[in-house]
């Protein structure tokens, strides 16, 4: 009885080692598969389509809309302080340092992570990934490969790009329709930001995060069981995971950062 | 092919505006404009009090920032402060009776160097100590001085 559940634990530990050990063997075949996307550039294209420019728009219209309400909610608090002209510091400093790449990677994770788990499932359960390999083709190079580092290359990107656009979205907000004055906005944003300490460390943070979700979308996708269940399991495992991935490892990289 | 030039041309078209934005916010939204030049030269000042003092707070001369603080280390022999500032390279014509004094950006804004010129030929260069400081005013030590001054003149 005792025995069996001390059984249970151990297999379930071996269980978790052995797939973190897949993990990680995953992704040093796909980083050391980087030379197949230095022959063939179109593949890694074509994943900075699917995961880069097919998220656009969601980051675009949530930058926009993160960084009003920023506008809106740091005002009331700040006017209360006669402090309303710090709101370009506290819109910017808040979306380069954590929102633009915590919400950048939990958005990725959804809107990128999810398709791709789903496309390795699939090509796992239809054999298509089995039948590259019948043809010499090793199907992590080729497959996993490109989108691994389509994932790490669009993050920062998309990143950064909710963070303008967010700062753009406080700045309507703040200066248009509350009546902060727009040079205060801006001098203050920009004598309080610092480009090393708050922009280089925000873009570090994203390519972290972008490692961190294309890494478990590929291996949940590449570890499924091969059915239409354990690939809709691994969808939502992929998920799940990539966010509790982000946001604990955020604040290990905020301490890190910006803890002195 | 033409779908493979759309698809190149769209990543393009992405990858130029992840650039832009990086681009502003580097010009537009940090400092990187008014960049924080690690050249310039060092000057050492000692403090009996520096208040809420810290690394990267503003050097300024009339009014106009000429430099930052690079550290400030507490000296256990002379129980003293010691602020170290970087001073950008073309202000090289600081006196050498220099007057610097901690001052505070509005009631309750951040501290500040104020260096005020004396009137010497001498410059001070690379590594030289400014002799002339005044501490940080803080604000319970004013506020006891002028309630226990009131009581004394009754």
């Amino acid at each position: 009885m005792l025995l069996d559940g001390l059984a249970r634990l151990g297999r379930s530990g071996l269980g978790a080692l052995e797939r973190l050990g897949r993990a990680h063997l995953l992704l040093a075949g796909m980083v050391l598969g980087i030379g197949e996307i230095l022959r063939r550039p179109g593949l890694l294209i074509a994943q900075l389509f699917n995961i880069g420019v097919l998220s656009m728009l969601i980051i675009g219209v949530s930058g926009l809309f993160v960084g009003m309400v920023l506008g809106l909610q740091g005002y009331y608090v700040l006017a209360q302080f006669g402090a309303a002209e710090s709101l370009g510091v506290m819109v910017a400093a808040s979306l380069v340092r954590e929102l633009g790449p915590v919400v950048t990677a939990l958005l990725v994770a959804g809107r990128a992570g999810s398709a791709l788990t789903a496309e390795i499932g699939l090509m796992k359960a239809t054999e298509q990934l089995s039948g590259l390999e019948m043809m010499a083709v090793d199907p992590v190079r080729r497959i996993l490969t490109p989108r691994f580092f389509g994932g790490v290359l669009a993050m920062p990107l998309l990143a950064a790009m909710f963070s303008a656009v967010g700062v753009l979205g406080g700045y309507f907000v703040g200066v248009g329709l509350l009546g902060v004055d727009s040079g205060s906005f801006w001098s203050q944003m920009q004598s309080k930001v610092d480009f090393h300490e708050d922009i280089v460390n925000g873009v570090i943070k994203s390519v972290v995060f972008g490692v961190v979700v294309t890494w478990i979308a590929l291996f949940q996708g590449h570890d499924s069981v091969p059915t239409s269940e354990g690939v809709s399991r691994a969808t939502t495992r992929s998920v799940v995971h990539a966010a509790l991935a982000v946001l604990g490892l955020d604040f290990v990289l905020t301490a890190l950062m910006f803890g002195e | 092919m033409g779908k493979q030039r759309g698809i190149e041309i769209l990543v393009g078209l992405f990858m130029a505006v992840g650039f832009v934005a990086l681009f502003f916010l580097a010009m537009q939204v940090s400092n990187l404009s008014a960049a924080v030049n690690s050249d310039g030269y060092r000057l050492t000042a000692r403090f009996s009090n520096v208040g809420s003092l810290k690394a990267r707070s503003p050097v300024s001369m009339a009014g106009v920032r000429v430099g930052r603080v690079e550290a400030v280390t507490f000296d256990k022999d002379t129980y003293e402060a010691v602020v170290t500032m970087r001073i950008d390279a073309a202000t090289d014509t600081i006196p050498d009776d220099t007057f610097a004094n901690i001052f505070t950006a509005g009631l309750l804004g951040e501290q500040y160097i104020a260096l005020e010129p004396g009137g010497s030929m001498e410059y001070l260069g690379d590594g030289d100590e400014i002799a002339h400081t005044q501490s940080a005013l803080i604000l319970e030590q004013m506020i006891g001085q002028f309630l226990f001054s009131k009581a004394g003149g009754d």
